[in-house]
Formats: structure tokens, sequence, C-alpha cells
């Protein structure tokens, strides 16, 4: 799998409800945006209920964005919880240069397998395990975060970084201690990443 | 876009009438003689009377004027000959007469 | 300069009635509206803005409750989506006729059942001939804009009646794009003080209001309410010139898109016109000539000058995300046609209805609509009245 530079991506999010697959599409709207990219991140809305499969949505552009459809030809699907591969068909309409990322402990052979033999790209992250070990405390929405931007290579790693360190230090004003942890998790996570790619590459 | 609303009649033009049938200015409802309509009167025996006052109260129209801890006679430009007044009079000082 | 964001649909109004700083907000909640109440309640409580939030038991307080304070005198708003309107029912009208210039944030979703919370029109098309006047917003950008403009469309002397600001649920209400945000001084100076001749808290000059009307006069109130909403034509148009001039941004009764030259159009409303668009330029490129006309206004129904652009096109599409349930389609199919008709535009037209409940609405669709009217205008395919598109069929 190559990097290549992205001007008009759509990304596809799988979740389970309370996990923060939604929260996640709107992060990277936000960094993307940040970086002078026309985004849009929304969620369908389906049962609001813990634990029940969701889907979020991002287009990252360097033009206007007038579509209001749901995203039938991903450029990139992240399934944030593992157990979905073989319930939700996570793959659908996934372009054969694109990549599905999945949060999991398997790697990508084992989820290839769980797809019924999919040949795309996979890149795995274990996302629980970098946030324990940075934060203590299973948020995988960092990781996923990190590992979206690295694959999509949809802005420069740096800048990603920088904007992300201001969006802690905004969010996380009253409790700054948890800022360190979370920029390790977002580093942990390229590091992985790029050596995976470069692996494959 | 105050208007005077001794003006308007049955006969306006919806162009002479307010936005919203808005009604400008207070205690319109003294140009509308509402005694008019009255088909029983009520008839005031003031030697029965005790000022107890229990019958200006009750009347929907403002009818029975009271001055000075004392009601007067009735007012019948507004009086409609409703009769509450005379039920609420303990002493029969308001009787009801046939006709205005 | 305008400051470059990006937010929600909701969070654009909200940021709209931030800038503008009304008087009084009765609100109760409902999805996917909800928001709107919690922005603005976040503004109050931080201290940003000192509008009145009424907490209120349902939705037919809270029009109620904007009723007693519009009629007091205050500059007054609320928010609400589907059955929230349903309740409000009775108060919508009684708004609109008692000349009320209320502000209403509408975040159109179905009416149950089956129960559902995701968009369609159902909502605000059922309150159509409430006597509101009603401004479509296709994303977020423009549901700010229309916000603004809203209060120097309601309370024009002219025009004195109640205004409602409508978007798609969810697809825009809840999808964070880019938007281009006005400075506060601008949006105040723009939408000004509100300063009513008369109101109900008006100490010595004392009025009445929704007073008992008998038959004698309550036509002749009726023609009054209804030269209103003739009136609010020039009037949007005007205030649309001057938000121009203090935004860069032009707004009209509707907006046409590729549509000068097009031998098949499509007639749309709010967001489904982006997909549209999209889908159009796509199809333009292959040699088709395609266009688009969206509705922006739709109370006052701008009926000849719809007619006027699309006297040219052999096709047309009128795109519906609601049924009136009348055995023939939907209100924006009954009153396109009618439109031609009185202006004598003879042309093949198909009312799509689409996008209920929230069904997806995409670029493909769009092409397999035009496809549907070649076929018919070119092809000799059998004419279809109205249609379901999206829907599974056996």
């Amino acid at each position: 799998m190559n990097k290549k530079a992205n001007n008009n991506i759509e990304i596809r999010w799988h979740g389970r409800g309370g996990q923060g697959a939604k929260t996640a599409a709107l992060l990277l709207a936000d960094v993307a945006f940040k970086t002078g990219k026309y985004v849009q991140g929304f969620p369908e809305y389906g049962p609001e209920r813990m634990g029940a499969p969701i889907t979020a949505f991002n287009r990252i552009s360097d033009g206007e964005i007038r579509v209001h459809s749901h995203i039938y030809r991903p450029d990139y699907v992240v399934v944030v919880d593992d157990s979905l591969l073989e319930s939700v068909d996570v793959t659908a309409g996934l372009k054969k240069d694109g990549a599905i990322i999945v949060n999991t402990t398997m790697d990508a052979s084992e989820v290839a397998e769980k797809l019924g033999g999919f040949e795309g790209n996979i890149v795995t992250i274990d996302a629980k395990k970098i946030s324990m070990e940075a934060l203590g405390k299973n948020y995988p929405n960092s990781p996923m975060l990190a590992t979206a931007v690295a694959v999509s290579n949809v802005m420069d790693e740096d800048v990603f970084l920088d904007e992300m360190l201001n969006s802690y230090k905004h969010k996380f004003a009253s409790k700054p201690e948890v800022i360190e942890g979370n920029m390790n998790a977002l580093k942990m996570t390229l590091e992985e990443i790029n050596r995976k790619v470069k692996a494959v590459a | 876009m105050r208007t005077d609303i001794s003006k308007i009649n049955l006969e306006s033009p919806y162009t002479d009438l307010t936005e919203g049938l808005k009604v400008f200015n207070g205690g319109t409802s003294k140009q509308f003689h509402t005694g008019e309509w009255r088909t029983n009167t009520p008839v005031f025996h003031a030697d029965k009377c005790k000022q107890c006052l229990l019958c200006a109260p009750v009347c929907p129209d403002s009818s029975i004027p009271v001055k000075d801890g004392k009601r007067g006679d009735f007012l019948y430009d507004y009086c409609k000959g409703c009769g509450i007044c005379a039920k609420a009079c303990p002493f029969d000082a308001i009787s009801m007469k046939e006709g205005k | 300069m305008a400051i470059r964001e990006r937010m929600s649909g909701n969070e654009a109004v909200s940021y709209a009635i931030k800038q503008i700083n009304p008087d009084v907000m009765p609100a109760f909640p409902i999805t996917p509206s909800t928001e709107i109440p919690q922005y603005v309640s976040t503004y109050i409580a931080n201290g940003e803005i000192d509008t009145e939030f009424i907490p209120v038991e349902s939705e037919h307080s809270s029009m109620s409750a904007a009723v007693g304070a519009s009629a007091a005198g205050a500059r007054t708003l609320t928010a609400t989506s589907s059955c929230g309107m349903a309740l409000m029912w009775e108060e919508l009208y009684i708004a609109a006729s008692n000349r009320l210039p209320i502000a209403l944030a509408l975040v159109n979703r179905t009416l149950s059942g089956p129960i559902n919370i995701n968009c369609d029109h159902t909502d605000s098309m059922g309150a159509r001939d409430s006597g509101w006047i009603q401004i479509y917003s296709e994303n977020n950008q423009e549901a700010y804009d229309n916000f603004v403009q809203a209060y120097r469309i309601a309370e024009h002397p002219d025009v004195r009646l109640p205004i409602m600001i409508c978007q798609d649920g969810f697809i825009t209400s809840h999808g964070v794009e880019n938007i281009s945000l006005l400075e506060d001084d601008l949006v105040k100076n723009f939408v000004g003080e509100y300063n009513p001749e008369e109101y109900l808290l008006n100490a010595g000059n004392p009025m009445a209001l929704g007073t008992y009307s008998v038959t004698n006069f309550c036509m002749e109130a009726n023609k009054l309410q209804e030269i209103a909403m003739e009136n609010a034509k020039q009037v949007i148009l005007d205030v649309a010139k001057e938000f121009e001039q203090i935004s860069g941004r032009k707004y009209a009764f509707f907006e046409e898109y590729k549509l000068e030259d097009a031998d098949y159009a499509m007639v749309i409303i709010n967001s489904a016109a982006g997909t549209a668009k999209d889908a159009i330029d796509v199809l333009r490129e292959s040699g088709k000539k395609v266009g688009l006309l969206k509705i922006r206004v739709f109370r006052p129904f701008p009926e000849d000058e719809i007619a006027k652009a699309l006297a040219h096109v052999k096709g047309l599409a009128i795109m519906d995300r609601a049924d009136s349930y009348r055995g023939g389609g939907g209100p924006l199919g009954v009153e396109v046609r009618s439109a031609l008709f009185k202006n004598k535009v003879m042309l093949d037209s198909v009312n799509f209805i689409y996008g209920l409940g929230g069904r997806d609405f995409t670029t493909g669709d769009v092409a397999d609509i035009f496809e549907t009217l070649e076929d018919i205008v070119e092809r000799g395919a059998k004419p279809v009245d109205y249609k379901y598109i999206g829907l599974r069929e056996a």
C-alpha cells in the first residue's frame, strides 16, 4: 500500500453506540478543517442505544462539499469494534486502492479471514493496548483517529500533532495532566502505523 | 396605526380594520351599550337594602355602581338583565320584572 | 472579514440566535432540534446573551408562551421538530392571525408513524397553510444566513407575520460542515433593535389582542393577513439584497442551478439539493442538459416566478419529501403544477416522493430521475403522475 496525497476522500466509520465512532469522525473533521480543508462529519442515527451498531461518515476535500448522502464508495473504512467484522458488511463499496482499518488484537490475515477472504488493504491497530499504555484507560478514540489520519494521509502528521495538542489544551484545560498521555497515544499510533505501512510497502 | 374603534362598524371595509384585529385604547366596551339586549330588568328596592354589597361583585357588566362603600341604582346602559344580582341578594332588595 | 468556522446546522442556527440576542425563548426539547435550546441555554448560562429562557412542559406551551411574549412586545423565538410542531398546531395559527413576528427554528423530521426520528418534510409541509412564512435551507450556511434575515422579514411593518426557518434533521442539523460566519456587530446592526409600535406591556397605551371576532369581521381580518403574506415577497427580496451587501451571499425566492439552458429540471427543497447539484455536474459532463430549481421561500409561494424559470424545460421532476396522501403525490407537486398551469406552461412532469423517514437520497437517484424524464419525453415511455423513489420493490 502506498501513501499518496489525498484531495478528496470519503471515510466510513463503524462502531457501537457509546464507543465514540461518531466523536472520532467529528474530531477528524475538526482537525482536517484546521488544516484548511472543507469537511463533513455526520452520524447515521439508528436506535440510540449503547452497543447498537452505528455508522458515521467523513468527507474531506479541497473544494466545497455539497453532497448530503451517505457514503457508498468509501476510500477508507474504520472499524472501532472487531466484533462488527462478521455482523456488518463493513467492506461494502470500499475502493480497491483504499483500506480497512480495524481496532483489533488480530493480525491482518486473521481479519481478512473474518471478512470472508477479503483481498483489499487491511491495517490493524490495537487501540486498547496503546490506550492502556499511554493513558492507563481504554479510550480507543485517539489511536483510531491517528490511524485514520496516518493511513488516509489526509494531512501532514506534524500538522496533525500540532493541531491535536491545541485541541487537547483547550478540551482538557481543567485537567492538563491527561494531555501528555493523549499525545503519547497519538504518537505511538503513528509510529506503529508507519512501521506497518513500510513493512507492507 | 392606532385607530378610533368608534368609527369601525359592520359596514367598515377590511382596509379600515387593524392587523390581527388589534383593539387600541382601553375601556372600549363602554361604547357598546349591551343594555339594549335586556328583556328582563332588575329593580332596586333601596328600603330593603342593607348595603351588604354582595350584589356588586357578581354583576358581569359592572352595572351596579358603588361609591363611598354604598351601592346606588342600576346603570341600565350595560345591564343585560341576567338576574344574578337578584339571586345574590339575601334581603329581597332586588326584584326582576319582565321587559325593559 | 468573514469568520471561517465548522459547525453543525443546529449550532449554526444557535450561533445566529446568540448574535441576535432575542428577548424570550420558550422551548421544549425534541429530537433533532434539542441541541438548539441546549446551545442557547448554555450561552445564557455563560452570560453571553440575556435572553429569557422559559422551560415549558410541552410544545403547546412553548408556542403559547411565545405568543404571549411576542404580544407583550418581546423579540421571541422557539425551536422544534416533528411531533413538537404538531403539538403547537393550534398556536401556529394564533401566532399568524395575531400578526406576531415570532421566529421558529424548525429542524425537519417526519411525523409518526411509523415512529421515526429522521428527516422528511411532513412536519413543515403540514403547516404550510398556517399563515407562517416558510424559508428552507440547503446546509448549515443557509440555515445561519436565513435565520439572520428572519426577523427583518417578520417584523417589517408591511408583513408582521411569524417565520419558520427550516433545515433537514440530522442531515444538516447534526452534520458538521464548513461555514462562513459574520462578525457579531455586523449581525447586530443588520438585525437591529426590536421596537414594536404597539404591544401589550406598553404602559399608558392599552390595547387588546386576540379578541373574539364575529362573522362580520373574521373574513376582513383573514384578507389583511393574506395581504401581509403577499407583501412578504418584496420584503424578502429587499432583505436578501441588504444581506448580500454584508455577506456577499445572494439569496432570492429560489436558486437556479444550471437551469437556464436545461431541457430537464428538478424542483427540490433543502439538503438533497446539494446532492442533486453534484449529480447534475456529472450528467452535464456527459452532455445531458439538466438543471435544478431549489425552492428557498415556500410561503409565500412564488408561483409566477417559478413558472417563468421553468417555462423552457421539456421534462420536470418535482421532488417531495412528504406525501399528501391525497392519492396523487405530495404538496410541492400540487403547487408547482398549479403554478405552471396558471401560467400556461405545459410540460411533462413527474412528482417524485423521496427520502421519507430519513431514506437516503443519492446522486444515483438523481441520475435515475433524469433518465425517467428522458424516457417519457424522448423515448415515448408512458407518462408517470407520481412515483416513490428509493423504494424497495419486488
